[in-house]
């Protein structure tokens, strides 16, 4: 039987405001446990929250790029839970009127192709602390620091068909939330987190089999391997004639596999109902207008108008549209030198590549957009080749100057002087006179031989055009 | 001096006639000598309360006195008070010392007020008779063997034995109206919103208000503007300006409509309570107002619907007790959800655990609809019905209680009789309106109050009705028998 695999993702994005979503308290990573958590965090008796704004207008900006509706009054509601690290013993979270709904965005799959996934909702809540179960020989330490730190969670329609395209999904979140300068995007920190609601039913049935949710895929290639097992493990139950049961899972990625949690009737009651401590949230149309007009150019948007703009193909301009700095970079180094091609060509290869390499990322590259327009400025005009270029780039990598003051201090300036050139191949034909002859009687294939040694002779700086065209005159004449 | 008001006192402070440190020194000592026998006090704070006196006469003395400096007061143990054990009459929080001010105390702080100590209430402000503290009943000085009503059971015990002139409470289906009647105090409970919750413990928060028990109507009015107004702390505390509340005070009544609630005189109502409330009927009119009968129809299900909405926001504000971060933690226990059952089990009273349990019920899958979300329509209605009877009164006006002050122990095995004697004063609550209780009257040697219930924002009004009614009687000066005859 063929099956098909029916997913959907719940992602929670942590917000990057500057306090938490109901206190004053520092929303920092890596401070020392306990320092940033203030009194409301701890859950101290009598203490009440207060609602940030500014994790509002996040949640205004995500819903807007998502073509979804932001509810002009929404609720906090209460999920009553016990567990050590939620002080309160519930969750301030929104239940039945969400402040974002129904919305989508078009996902672009590796094929190319687009594939529109449904946003179910969006809706503002508080982080949980952390706890500790190692080093404390037995016990259980408690984190505070990130209870209370806002999440948007961001929940998708089982519109999703395999776990590639669930990739492709969560990297397109990860893409718009860094654009939308909600989030910081660090998956190893925990700042875009994902559970996966996985089904599998036989290809061509409409109603959706029993799903299990499946807890902490914290990385790309999670996601993927979580979700392949999960759907393996469902179709070998059914094709065995047994039945999926509904329930909670967690992904081992050191097992690489998936393993109970909870099942539904283990599954907490968590009694939701409107928190009495805050106000409905109301948003008005202004609100919404203000924050629409403030929008940055979104990733889709960009990528269409470098296809247009810059005549790049949908590929490269997906790639330089994956993080707003890079688009920014490229933009920067593209205006200047007039061949776009050129420059995003340097900005994916080299550039990206020596990045990589480093582990630096766009925006602290040691060579800036600047100083790599003023070297591709020099291939464009012809003063050196793309070869020369590589090595000079390196250099610049290296610190040791802009393209022109490596280019002068080497002597790498590209000869173009058809005489100077013309000597050089003169020379040439003089020193290899048995190749000479081999050539005339017809092996072609020496012309390679004769390239080489002309850039040999002229360490490379010889236009290349120039010399083919030389080469070829002088070895038929 | 401790027969005076508290308005009296601030005169005589601002005369010179004896200093905040005498002041505050003499009820410290009253305390001292008749709280054994009452046990209103939970925690009396000597040394910081004459520390405090003695800034204050400072002040004075250097002309930084406002009208509240150096007055003494007493707040009920649910508010947070820096550095002092706050414990809310509960077990869970015998060793809790609050690392924070209230904004209630804060406000009165800075207002220069001096804080005497902490008063017993029922615990977690649950219950009706200050019964179901940890601490153990307070007794109503009126009879020994009577409670003093709940749960602010000792801030009004201790107004009306004059221990302190004032003092604090919380009101969330009668709190502070019930208690000021079984005592002869005069108890305000503001409107929803009106005073900040930040710092006070948590019961129900959609009900919850911060008030006073106070000696006089006057004395309420000095100490709510100096409690009122907006926090930013506090998301349910409204903008809604203060107003002069003492100004107000000496307003004409001709003119206003009372409106007296027709099921409040129902059978359940002791005939002597009607007939005093009856009196107080005549003095208002003699006044000036007119009376009309105006109908509550629905208030018959205010007992039903607060026992669902107020148990299930408490089973959840009560989460946070769970032996982890502060407060009662069970010994040595195997596991984490032994730790939890048992700091939770040993660390909370019976009453406590009724309603979390009732309030986890009534929020639970398959419950909800059925319960909590019909509470909140019903609830609804029952605030149409006040929102109809304010269309032709401006005031409305009945008893407090159906009858006065009980035997302790009376009650304690029937929780639903105890929650009924709240019948009066709870609708209130849920329609979040602001209502005074001040004395019209003795049944058999005991206090009757009447209740005053005004529009939303409106205590300036209630506020002035009860001082013109207080001026026009005596009742509110009567302390009772064997307190301390006035010394100093």
């Amino acid at each position: 039987m063929e099956w098909e695999v029916v997913i959907g993702l719940e992602i929670h994005a942590q917000l990057k405001t500057a306090s938490k979503i109901f206190s004053g308290a520092s929303t920092q990573f890596g401070a020392e446990p306990n320092t940033q958590a203030c009194l409301v965090d701890l859950g101290y008796p009598g203490v009440l929250p207060v609602l940030n704004s500014d994790a509002v207008s996040m949640a205004v900006r995500f819903g807007l790029a998502t073509h979804s509706s932001i509810a002009p009054r929404s609720i906090f509601a209460r999920k009553n839970y016990f567990y050590p690290d939620l002080p309160k013993g519930y969750q301030i979270s929104q239940y039945e009127l969400p402040v974002v709904h129904d919305g989508w965005v078009d996902v672009v799959l590796d094929d190319g192709s687009r594939k529109r996934v449904g946003i179910t909702r969006a809706h503002l809540e508080e982080d949980a602390g952390k706890s500790l179960h190692e080093d404390f020989h037995g016990l259980t330490g408690i984190d505070l620091n990130r209870a209370g730190t806002p999440l948007l969670e961001i929940v998708s329609e089982p519109d999703i068909r395999s776990a590639k395209e669930a990739v492709s999904y969560m990297k397109l979140i990860h893409q718009l939330v860094r654009y939308l300068d909600i989030c910081d995007g660090n998956m190893q920190e925990g700042s875009l987190r994902c559970d996966a609601n996985i089904s599998v039913r036989p290809i061509g049935r409409h109603e959706f089999g029993t799903r299990a949710e499946v807890k902490n895929l914290n990385s790309f290639r999670f996601i993927e391997r979580a979700i392949n097992y999960e759907a393996e493990r469902q179709i070998d139950i059914i094709e065995s004639g047994g039945s999926v049961v509904q329930e909670t899972r967690l992904y081992d990625s050191g097992k690489d596999e998936t393993r109970p949690m909870r099942s539904k009737e283990e599954a907490n009651d968590y009694r939701y109902f409107p928190d009495p401590d805050l106000l409905p949230l109301t948003i008005d149309l202004q609100t919404v207008e203000s924050i629409r007009a403030d929008l940055p150019e979104l990733p889709w948007e960009k990528r269409e108008r470098f296809v247009e703009s810059y005549g790049l193909s949908d590929y490269d301009a997906g790639v330089l549209t994956t993080a707003r700095n890079m688009a920014d970079y490229f933009e920067a180094v593209a205006s200047g030198v007039g061949d776009a091609k050129l420059a995003a060509n340097w900005v994916m290869g080299e550039l990206s590549g020596a990045l990589n390499k480093a582990g630096v990322e766009i925006e602290n590259s040691p060579v800036g957009p600047d100083a790599l327009k003023g070297l591709l400025v020099r291939i464009a005009d012809q003063t050196i080749s793309g070869k020369i270029a590589k090595d000079v780039f390196e250099s610049m990598w290296a610190g040791e100057g802009s393209a022109d003051e490596i280019i002068d201090s080497k002597g790498l300036r590209q000869i173009t002087d058809s005489t100077a050139i013309q000597a050089v191949i003169d020379q040439v034909l003089v020193d290899n006179p048995q190749q000479l002859e081999q050539y005339r009687a017809g092996k072609d294939k020496l012309l390679g031989f004769f390239v080489g040694q002309v850039m040999k002779a002229t360490r490379g700086k010889a236009n290349p055009a120039q010399v083919n065209d030389l080469l070829r005159r002088s070895l038929d004449a | 001096m401790h027969t005076r008001t508290l308005a009296e006192l601030a005169a005589a402070l601002r005369d010179g006639e004896f200093s905040s440190e005498e002041l505050v020194g003499h009820f410290l000592d009253r305390i001292e000598a008749l709280d054994a026998g009452l046990n209103a006090f939970v925690t009396v704070t000597r040394e910081e309360a004459l520390r405090a006196a003695r800034l204050a006469d400072s002040a004075r003395a250097e002309g930084q006195a406002g009208p509240l400096t150096g007055l003494p007061i007493a707040h009920k143990d649910i508010f947070c008070t820096r550095g002092v054990k706050t414990s809310c009459g509960s077990r869970m929080l015998d060793n809790f010392v609050s690392p924070y001010d209230a904004t209630v105390v804060a406000r009165l702080k800075a207002a220069g007020v001096v804080m005497l100590g902490k008063t017993n209430m029922d615990e977690f402000a649950m219950g009706s008779s200050n019964e179901t503290s940890w601490y153990g009943p307070v007794r109503n000085p009126w009879g020994h063997d009577k409670v003093p009503g709940g749960s602010s059971g000792g801030s009004a015990a201790a107004v009306a034995a004059r221990m302190a002139p004032a003092a604090t409470g919380t009101d969330t289906g009668g709190s502070i109206r019930q208690p000021a009647a079984f005592t002869n105090t005069t108890g305000l409970k503001p409107t929803y919103g009106r005073v900040s919750r930040y710092g006070m413990i948590a019961f129900a928060s959609s009900l919850d208000q911060a008030g006073t028990i106070t000696a006089s109507a006057e004395d309420a009015a000095m100490l709510l503007g100096a409690m009122a107004g907006h926090d930013p702390r506090d998301s349910t505390s409204a903008e809604v300006p203060v107003p002069d509340y003492l100004a107000a005070l000496e307003t004409p009544l001709s003119g206003i409509r009372i409106g007296v609630v027709k099921e409040f005189f129902d059978e359940g109502l002791d005939s002597d309570n009607a007939a005093a409330v009856g009196k107080a009927l005549e003095v208002l009119r003699g006044l000036g107002a007119s009376v009309e009968e105006v109908s509550l129809p629905n208030l018959g299900l205010s007992v039903p619907t607060y026992y669902v909405v107020a148990p299930a926001e408490c089973s959840s504000n009560l989460s946070r007790f769970d032996g982890i971060r502060f407060g009662y933690r069970a010994e040595d226990p195997k596991d984490l959800t032994d730790l939890y059952k048992r700091s939770r089990g040993e660390g909370f009273g019976a009453e406590v655990k009724r309603r979390i349990m009732t309030g986890t019920y009534v929020l639970s899958a398959g419950y909800y609809d059925a319960y909590y979300l019909k509470a909140q329509r019903v609830r609804q209605l029952i605030a149409g019905d006040f929102h109809r009877a304010f269309e032709n009164a401006d005031l409305i006006v009945g008893p407090t209680t159906p009858t006065p002050a009980f035997d302790i122990g009376a009650k304690v095995d029937d929780p639903v009789t105890m929650y009924l004697n709240d019948i009066y004063t709870i609708g209130v609550n849920l329609a979040g309106l602001p209502g005074i209780s001040v004395p019209c009257g003795f049944v058999d040697g005991l206090p009757v109050g009447l209740q005053i219930i005004g529009t939303h924002f409106d205590e300036g009004r209630l506020l002035n009705a009860a001082h013109m009614y207080q001026s026009e009687t005596d009742w509110h000066r009567r302390v009772p028998s064997g307190m301390l005859p006035e010394s100093g």
